[in-house]
Formats: structure tokens, C-alpha cells, sequence
């Protein structure tokens, strides 16, 4: 009975010592968050090296997203590299869930730590290309996925790619 | 003049009650934020302190439903009973030697009578909303009432006894010559402050609220203002509650000379409305069974036994 009472003593002490403690509370608007480098927050389409498009539309990232947020359209360019002709994100249904970066084989889409897009009028939260199109290479510079895949494009032939061994003439390898 | 002074008082009181109930919406969630590691809000105006002007917008401006299943007039008699107890009870209570409304010669009991009619605001409240959780507010509410209302009124009799009078201002005379009740009487200061904080529910024992296990308790049906004079019978019976407590065991407004009473009346009153926060903050809520044992079982025969060696000590001085 006693050490219920001591105990209730030592509780109300220990709740009142935190008055001189420093608040936890981080002020935003005054004061920014640490956010994290790989944090979830508004997305960008990357350049490669030379600052051409990454992204090759190939779809994979509207095909997994799961709220039905981005949409785009391939086209091709007459080099032969393939390029979204409209690339647009609805960011009043993103979830911001990153799975469209995870999905992503040529690392274009990205997260940003960026979260303050706020807009008073919903339809400018839909984002064109060019407003997702960054002029920098994002979290993975120095990879060009043209100059990795074996994709035959303008002035760079099957074969030709980096650590891609001469396309072998199979009718050569007939008995 | 004198009769110039009493309606001063009046208004005084009025509008000290009212504007400190207001403040203090905004002080105990500050001082919460402070004891949490948070800040409180600290937005609207300079520490935030226009978040109790922002309240009190608010709560008029929204809509007040009477249900239709509600018993109307019970429902909307019931908020008003509250604050009408709680600033009757402001009326014995004395500020300062020369600075009280009445000075009733059963001061004592008028206060404990206010604030008993108190619970009534609450039974009725409950009742009339019929709802189910409003009326296990209500039945939580009695059960709380005749369990505690017991000892509260007993724990005052050592007091009684030793001062001889039931005027808060002779209470408070006789502090001068015997030091303050709070230490010959700390069994009964103890038992009346437990009581204390279940007669105003504040949180280790509001259970009629309890809103993490009854929505909010007898109130779940009240909005807009009606909501706000429970809210504001609230916190009135905090402050009632708190000067009581100073008047009747930390010697009301006596002090060191070098401040004038009122001040040493109001300063030891916001430390024990600090303390009461500081309750809110640290001590989680017993189950009402558990408040009904602790009651009756341990706080009623400690009532007694103070009561007896009070009692015993009085006549063997005489």
C-alpha cells in the first residue's frame, strides 16, 4: 500500500521534472524537419550523363502503381530511343508509396525529400513532364541506361554497349 | 460605499471566474504540452494565450443540437445547473481579510452543498441525453458522488473543530494563531484533496468522462455552448476547488506582510491549480470499482481516525 502511494509520488516528481526539459517538437514552419535523403515525398523524372530523358517509357511504373496516378504515352525519337511522349502525375491520388521508383529499370523516376506541394486549386496538383523533368541525374549519377542495355540506337549498334559481348551469328552455330 | 463594493466583488468575481476559466483551457494544455515534452499551442497571439479568445469564438459559433430523443428540458437545464453551483460557491469565498461577498457563519457547508449540487448538472445530463454512454457517465457519476461525498465533508470537520467555526474567514483567523491546517490537519488536508479532485472530475478520477472508454462520457450529446458550460463549470470547480484548499489549509490569504493578502490568496491558489494539472499529466484513472473501495475502505476510516485523534487532542489541551 505504501509503495503504491510512494510510487504515485515518484511519478508525479518525474512528470514534473520534464518541465525543464527541451521539447521534442520540431516548429515547422520556422523550423525544418531533418528528412531523411531517401525520404518519400514529390517525385521527379531524372536526366542521364548527357541530359537526355531516362525515362524510356516503358510503362512499368503506371502499370504498378497502385492508386492509378501516373499516366504516360511511349514515343520514339528518331534516333531510336524511346522517350514518353506525356509523362503526367495526378499528385491529389499519389500516395507517395515509391513503389513507381522501385519499379523504375532505368532509375528516371525518383522520391524527393520535398513534400510541401500544396495548391489551392486541385488541377494544378496534376504535373506535366515539364514540371517533373529535373536538369540533374537524381540519386544515381553516371548511369545512362542507353549506354548499359542492349538497345541498338543511333551511333551505337547491338554489341556495342558497355560490358555487352558482340551479338553472336547463330546461323554459325548450326551443325 | 460598502454596498459599492460588495456588487465591485461581485462583478470582480464574475468576470475573475469566468476570464480565468477561459485562460485556463489554454494554460492546462500548455502546461501538458510543457510536462510531455511538447510545446502547447503557441500560435494565436503571444504564447498562444489568444487560443482561450479563439475557444470561446468557436464554441458560440457552433451549432447547438438538442437531439430529438433527449429529454429538452432536463437537457438544456442540466449545463446550466453547473456553472450556476459552482459560482454560487465563489460567494464564501474570501479573498482577502477584508475582501469576501458574505461571510456566511456556515461558509463551510454552503460550499460543500454548491458543489454538491454540482453533481446533480452531471446526473441530469446524463440522463436526459438518452444515450447509452451519457448514462453510464451519469451512473459513474453517482456512484462517485456517494462514495466520496462522505469523507469530504468529514475530512472538513477536523478543521471545524479546531477553528470552531464553520466561516471561511474565521477558518482562516484561526490559521493565524494555530500555523496552517495543512499540517495539523494533513490526514484531512489528504483525504479532502483526493475528494477534492473527484467532486470537480478532474482526471485521475473523471470517470463520468472517461473519454477514452465512454466518448465523453454524460456530455457525449452536447454541443456549441452547452458543451462550453460544462466545460466552463469545469474548470470553475477547479478554481473553486483550489481556493478552498487555500482557504481552508495553506492559510487563504495570510503570508509574509511584504505582499498584500489577495496576491498570496491568488499565488497559492494558481500553484495548487499547477498541481492539479500536474495530477492530469502524471496519474493514470482507477476503475470505478477501485475508486468505490479506495473510498470507503481506506479514505473513510482515515477521515475517522483523524477525525478521533483531533478530536482527542482538543479535549486533553482543554
Amino acid at each position: 500500500m505504501l509503495k503504491a502511494i510512494w510510487s504515485q509520488v515518484v511519478t508525479l516528481y518525474r512528470v514534473f521534472v520534464h518541465l525543464f526539459a527541451p521539447a521534442d517538437t520540431v516548429q515547422y514552419p520556422e523550423q525544418m524537419p531533418y528528412l531523411a535523403p531517401r525520404y518519400r515525398g514529390r517525385i521527379i523524372l531524372t536526366r542521364d550523363p548527357d541530359g537526355n530523358e531516362r525515362c524510356v517509357a516503358c510503362n512499368l511504373c503506371a502499370a504498378v502503381c497502385p492508386v492509378d496516378c501516373i499516366a504516360l504515352q511511349k514515343t520514339e525519337d528518331e534516333s531510336g530511343r524511346w522517350y514518353p511522349e506525356f509523362f503526367r502525375i495526378n499528385f491529389s491520388r499519389c500516395i507517395l508509396c515509391g513503389l513507381c521508383e522501385e519499379a523504375c529499370p532505368t532509375y528516371a523516376i525518383q522520391l524527393t525529400p520535398d513534400f510541401e506541394m500544396c495548391e489551392y486549386d486541385r488541377q494544378n496538383m496534376v504535373y506535366e513532364k515539364e514540371h517533373l523533368l529535373i536538369a540533374g541525374q537524381g540519386k544515381y549519377p553516371g548511369y545512362s541506361f542507353f549506354e548499359v542495355a542492349g538497345k541498338a540506337i543511333k551511333d551505337k549498334d547491338k554489341g556495342e554497349a558497355r560490358n555487352e559481348a558482340p551479338p553472336v551469328d547463330i546461323h554459325s552455330l548450326l551443325p | 460605499m460598502d454596498e459599492l463594493k460588495i456588487y465591485l466583488l461581485i462583478y470582480g468575481t464574475l468576470f475573475g471566474a469566468f476570464g480565468g476559466a477561459a485562460v485556463l483551457v489554454w494554460f492546462e494544455r500548455r502546461l501538458l504540452g510543457f510536462w510531455q515534452d511538447r510545446v502547447g499551442p503557441n500560435r494565436v497571439g503571444p504564447f498562444g494565450i489568444g487560443l482561450a479568445l479563439a475557444d470561446i469564438i468557436k464554441l458560440f459559433a457552433k451549432e447547438d443540437w438538442v437531439p430529438p430523443f433527449a429529454d429538452r428540458f432536463v437537457f438544456i437545464f442540466a449545463p446550466t445547473a453547473i456553472v450556476m453551483a459552482m459560482l454560487l460557491g465563489f460567494a464564501v469565498v474570501p479573498y482577502a481579510s477584508d475582501l469576501f461577498i458574505i461571510d456566511l457563519n456556515i461558509g463551510l457547508l454552503f460550499f460543500l452543498g454548491m458543489t454538491s449540487l454540482a453533481v446533480y448538472s452531471v446526473l441530469l445530463g446524463g440522463l436526459a441525453s438518452n444515450n447509452k454512454y451519457a448514462l453510464l457517465g451519469g451512473l459513474r457519476s453517482a456512484a462517485q458522488m456517494i462514495s466520496y461525498e462522505v469523507f469530504m465533508g468529514l475530512s472538513l470537520m477536523g478543521v471545524v473543530m479546531i477553528s470552531g467555526s464553520f466561516s471561511l474567514v474565521d477558518i482562516v483567523n484561526a490559521q493565524a494563531q494555530h500555523g496552517w491546517f495543512v499540517f495539523s490537519q494533513f490526514l484531512g488536508f489528504i483525504v479532502f484533496f483526493i475528494a477534492a479532485i473527484a467532486e470537480s472530475h478532474r482526471l485521475p478520477f473523471d470517470l463520468p468522462e472517461a473519454e477514452h472508454e465512454l466518448v465523453a462520457g454524460f456530455h457525449t450529446e452536447y454541443s456549441g455552448m452547452k458543451f462550453g458550460m460544462f466545460m466552463v463549470g469545469e474548470y470553475l470547480g477547479l478554481i473553486l476547488i483550489s481556493s478552498m484548499i487555500t482557504t481552508i489549509f495553506f492559510g487563504g490569504w495570510l503570508g509574509p506582510a511584504l505582499l498584500p493578502g489577495i496576491i498570496w490568496f491568488g499565488l497559492k491558489t494558481f500553484l495548487l491549480i499547477c498541481f492539479f494539472i500536474l495530477l492530469r499529466a502524471a496519474i493514470p484513472r482507477p476503475r470505478y470499482d477501485q475508486l468505490m473501495a479506495f473510498g470507503w475502505k481506506l479514505l473513510l476510516p482515515l477521515t475517522l481516525i483523524n477525525l478521533l485523534i483531533t478530536g482527542g487532542v482538543l479535549i486533553w489541551l482543554a
